[in-house]
């Protein structure tokens, strides 16, 4: 095939760490085949060689934190036919939403010495808060075969096979004894979705809500189960306020424990 | 106008979003700026109020590609403020875990970052249609270190497993005796890749620079050692802040680190080799004096040379570690909250990285201070771009540029860390 038919795919990145993207150079077995099958028009981390839109799929990753990431996404999202985004910064905001709380202008004297040098917005927001998002694939960072998934899915012009339900599903498929159930542990996966394989329950630990919120979380619930685990609200809060604060079902249950 | 500018917008091949900006006059070198316009994300200012077990978690996402150095440094520094012994058994598997996130960032660097510019290709992909071997190789070296890290840690992105104490979960026996193939594979390949480095071109360029690195009485370092350089500096993390100082620069995001009284100074590959040839494995040392490489080296672009040599030192690391491992007691240590502050230094895959933490008596955050590698690099880049620029001023501008940018390169720059913290532009008049 030539690569004038072959889709045009780009890779953008706004505030983040690069690591979901970095999934992509981490699909050690697909990544030559899937490079086969596209064409890599914009992956500043992979390539220098880049070139101008229009594209067939933008793959975004990162929170917009300023004015100019503000205005560039408009321009991605009109060179782009479909626009996906990667990851909890993307779909949330990030970890960096931790300012959506507090005063900027404090975190940046705190970090930086000459201030007046840093321009910033006042909150870091997810990228469908700015354009029309077509898929929002979860996850800090990101599962990178869910990620092949969509990417084949959108080539194939079918829908992604991307569950949407809680990380319990997947541990009593992996048949992990619930550490919730047996330890009292504050577990955030009855209210996070799917996706990672239950890995932190795996690992003996509690889920830490890193997939962001599933279809219908009641978060109402799981903090009064937390309370009877004896968890402050001050640490419910914060369990809350994890790498996907900002997705609207944690930012309510966060708010509501400061509240109380 | 006499002069002419070196422009690159975007910074490709690099970790992060920034900027060069070189502008000539006539032959002379007027100005260089590596502009970092990734955003800052306020990392040390969101850690306040957070409680220490967060800390690892949190640090983490400074960086995708080295989160695994970032949890290291967090874990040591609080570790230090707690008071805590830690079991020689996990001691042996931070080791390993670490060993995993140099084969897998090296093999990233040198083969697919890196190897693209001395062999005139835009990316490893391009490079894979004459070089298809290998850039295999290079894949299956990476996926070997992805692995160990993954089975650590749960993901070879941001892992779940290593804590303030230990590990939440550690490996059996026969777990890592599993990687034990993969690793004798790795090690011959890693072999491979100083020989195959070492056939490159590399220009004509050496700087007098000062090294800095972690120096430990027996090992090649990785999470523990005094600061070292080649002038004498020899300190304990606790006094790292009375000897460095960071300072914010108008054309970055990114703060820049220099030494009380001395300047610019480098760490990574080139400094660890160089500080600490004598702590290699045999099989390291032979591997580098074969393909031609004696401390010091301080021709930078050789640094490819010196992380392939370092990937030999990884693969050979793991399978000691995995010898020796036998289970802890238990997966790890209680933490328990007390007030105190504590300073750690680890050597991330791009130099060394220090973490300071001040505590409560509840085990809250009081303050947070991180200086990441790239930013410790970051004056240096420009020094040497400084230097560099003048020797190709009269290229055709294309072949100027990507030189330039392959300088940049020769430091494995990583931006999001900086900024918690690249473009490249070059300007003749």
């Amino acid at each position: 095939m030539s690569s004038k038919t072959k889709p045009r795919v780009a890779v953008f990145k706004f505030a983040s760490c690069d690591g979901c993207q970095l999934s992509l150079l981490d699909a050690e077995d697909e990544l030559l085949g899937l490079a086969g099958a596209i064409e890599i028009s914009h992956f500043p981390e992979a390539s220098r060689a880049t070139h101008k839109g229009p594209y067939d799929i933008a793959i975004v990753e990162g929170s917009i934190t300023t004015h100019h990431d503000a205005e560039r996404i408009q321009e991605i999202r009109r060179q782009s036919k479909t626009l996906i985004t990667i990851g909890a910064c993307a779909t949330a905001g990030g970890i960096q939403a931790l300012r959506n709380w507090k005063d900027t202008d404090e975190f940046i004297r705190l970090v930086y010495a000459t201030p007046q040098f840093i321009s910033t917005l006042k909150l870091s927001t997810p990228i469908a808060e700015h354009v029309p998002v077509d898929f929002e694939l979860r996850g800090c960072p990101i599962n990178k075969y869910q990620l092949i998934e969509l990417i084949a899915a959108k080539l194939a012009g079918r829908k992604p096979n991307i569950p949407t339900y809680s990380v319990c599903l997947e541990c009593k498929r992996k048949s992990n004894v619930c550490i919730a159930v047996a330890q009292g542990a504050p577990c955030l996966g009855p209210v996070t979705q799917a996706g990672c394989g239950a890995l932190c329950p795996t690992y003996n630990r509690a889920c830490y809500g890193c997939y962001g919120p599933m279809e219908t979380p009641n978060t109402a619930s799981l903090t009064t189960q937390f309370r009877i685990f004896g968890q402050t609200d001050e640490q419910i809060s914060r369990s809350f306020r994890g790498f996907n604060a900002w997705a609207w079902q944690f930012r309510k249950a966060s708010e509501e424990c400061e509240r109380s | 106008m006499t002069g002419r500018t070196i422009r690159v917008e975007t910074l490709a091949r690099v970790e992060g979003e920034g900027e060069l900006f070189i502008k000539m006059a006539g032959d002379r070198v007027a100005d260089v700026k590596l502009k970092i316009y990734e955003p800052p994300r306020f990392f040390e200012a969101f850690l306040r109020g957070r409680h220490f077990s967060e800390a690892p978690d949190i640090t983490a996402r400074i960086c995708g590609i080295c989160p695994v150095a970032y949890q290291m440094s967090a874990i040591h520094a609080i570790e230090r403020a707690l008071g805590l012994r830690i079991d020689p058994a996990v001691r042996l598997l931070r080791r390993l875990f670490y060993c995993g996130e140099w084969i897998e960032s090296h093999a990233l660097h040198v083969y697919m970052l890196h190897a693209p510019d001395f062999l005139g290709y835009p990316d490893a992909i391009a490079m894979a249609k004459d070089h298809k071997s290998t850039v295999e190789r290079a894949l299956r070296l990476k996926k070997i270190g992805n692995r160990i890290v993954s089975l650590l840690g749960g993901r070879e992105i941001h892992p779940v497993s290593a804590a303030v104490g230990g590990f939440f979960k550690v490996p059996a026996k026969r777990d890592l005796h599993g990687l034990i193939e993969d690793l004798n594979w790795a090690l011959e390949a890693s072999l491979e890749t100083v020989r195959w480095t070492a056939g490159l071109e590399f220009p004509d360029f050496e700087q007098d620079y000062e090294f800095v690195a972690l120096r430990h009485p027996d090992e090649y370092p990785l999470c523990e050692g005094r600061l070292v350089s080649n002038s004498g500096l020899d300190i304990d993390a606790a006094e790292y802040e009375d000897h460095f100082v960071e300072s914010h620069v108008k054309h970055s995001n990114a703060l820049h680190s220099v030494m009380r009284g001395r300047g610019s100074y480098l760490v990574g590959p080139l400094a660890r080799f160089n500080l600490n040839f004598d702590r290699l494995p045999e099989v390291a040392r032979h591997a580098a004096t074969e393909a031609g490489l004696r401390p010091p080296v301080r021709n930078p672009f050789r640094s490819i040379i010196v992380r392939a040599v370092e990937l030999v030192f990884a693969c050979a690391e793991a399978l000691r570690t995995i010898r020796e491992y036998e289970p802890p007691e238990a997966p790890r240590v209680d933490a328990p909250a007390r007030a105190g502050a504590g300073q750690a230094i680890t050597e991330a895959p791009r130099g060394i990285l220090y973490h300071r933490y001040a505590l409560s008596d509840k085990g809250l955050i009081l303050a947070a201070k991180i200086v990441p590698p790239t930013s410790q690099n970051l004056k240096r880049i420009e020094d040497d771009l400084r230097e560099y620029a003048a020797h190709v001023v009269a290229w055709p501008l294309e072949d100027a540029t990507w030189k330039c940018e392959q300088a940049v390169r020769n430091y494995d720059p990583c931006i999001s860390c900086a900024t918690h913290f690249l473009k490249l532009r070059v300007e003749r008049n």
